[in-house]
């Protein structure tokens, strides 16, 4: 990004010292727009390609895993990530700064990725709802591996390994790729959020934002989602 | 819950005690449990090591042509033009 590029500021909107405000609708949400969001949004309003195209780079792979949650077909999830960008430029005058620029992205990437997903009617499961999948019983652990009587009832009977030796193959290229594999067969909400938390670094508030989940089901999905990946592991790891 | 945490009843609480959402009570309940369980605290470094190899997954860079249309699209909203909705 330039350093000299002056930032555009509407002076209408904002006087020096004021907090970031987009408009004069911005309710209190105790959320501070970051610096750099804030140089970004003056850029892009100001039509500045090299940073849009670094913003392109840095979102593109975060992008395209939330959008194959929905659509299968690559070209559909290529087109719901140009369709989140012109969305985002076309609303870019409207972002009032409630949420971090990432996240405000994400959430019209997600519309957008949605109604494409019914449009193609192949909405992958996408009919069941956040509910189906936070309840019921999917425990992290086969119970097999607990015991079930006498007086070490619930405790390991058989104890999972350290990993502190096997560090090499956790870090190996073909951990990686099972463990890819892993994440896909994940329910499409429990694969959101994984995506979301731990590829991408988003914190919970972020993700509950941007998928519409509360605290609650976004943890439980998590940890399924968590559980699953390391029962997964394990096995390859075992296997080795 | 005052009585002692199982293994089994420690493994679904990982995540909360990760998450920092576990009240304090059973907070201690948990490191407890941990400090005499060796099968627990192997079970926490899996976890640990899992989401650690999660965020280690390759990142896909933007393809020359991607970049080339949504450049592209950014020009055309730039002077103004609604590009065509997609079919
Ligand atoms: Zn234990």
């Amino acid at each position: 990004m330039p350093a000299t590029q002056l930032p555009y500021v509407p002076s209408s909107v904002r006087r020096p010292g004021e907090p970031f405000a987009m408009t004069g609708e911005g309710k209190p949400t105790g959320f501070t727009l970051s610096a750099e969001d804030r140089r970004v949004v003056e850029a892009l309003r100001h039509g500045d390609e090299t940073v849009f195209l670094a913003l392109v780079e840095r979102y593109y792979a975060t992008m395209r895993r939330l959008a194959a949650v929905y659509v299968d077909d690559p070209a559909v999830v290529e087109d719901v990530v140009q369709d989140a960008w012109l969305g985002a430029l076309q609303g870019i005058h409207r972002f009032e700064g409630r949420s971090s620029f990432k996240t405000w992205l994400l959430r019209i990437l997600t519309n957008i990725a949605k109604t494409r997903a019914q449009r193609e009617r192949r909405s992958i499961a996408f009919s069941n709802l956040v509910s189906d999948d936070v309840e019921g019983d999917e425990p992290a652990v086969a119970p097999e591996r607990f015991l079930t009587s006498g007086r070490w009832v619930g405790h390991w009977a058989a104890a999972p390994a350290s990993w502190a030796t096997v560090e090499d193959r956790l870090a190996a290229i073909e951990t990686q790729t099972y463990v890819a594999q892993a994440i896909q067969t994940l329910s499409p909400h429990q694969r959101q959020v994984i995506i979301l938390r731990d590829i991408e670094g988003l914190n919970a508030d972020e993700v509950c934002n941007i998928l519409g989940l509360t605290e609650t089901n976004q943890r439980v999905l998590l940890h399924r989602a968590r559980s699953k990946v390391r029962r997964v592991l394990e096995q390859f790891i075992n296997a080795a | 819950m005052t009585e002692e945490l199982s293994c089994q009843e420690l493994v679904e609480l990982v995540t909360e005690y990760l998450e920092g959402a576990l009240p304090p009570g059973d907070v201690e309940r948990f490191e407890t449990h941990l400090a005499g369980c060796r099968g627990c605290r192997n079970y926490l470094e899996q976890m640990r090591h899992t989401i650690q190899v999660v965020g280690h997954l390759t990142e896909d860079h933007v393809a020359p042509e991607a970049k080339e249309t949504l450049l592209a699209t950014f020009r055309g909203w730039k002077r103004g033009e609604t590009p065509p909705s997609p079919a």
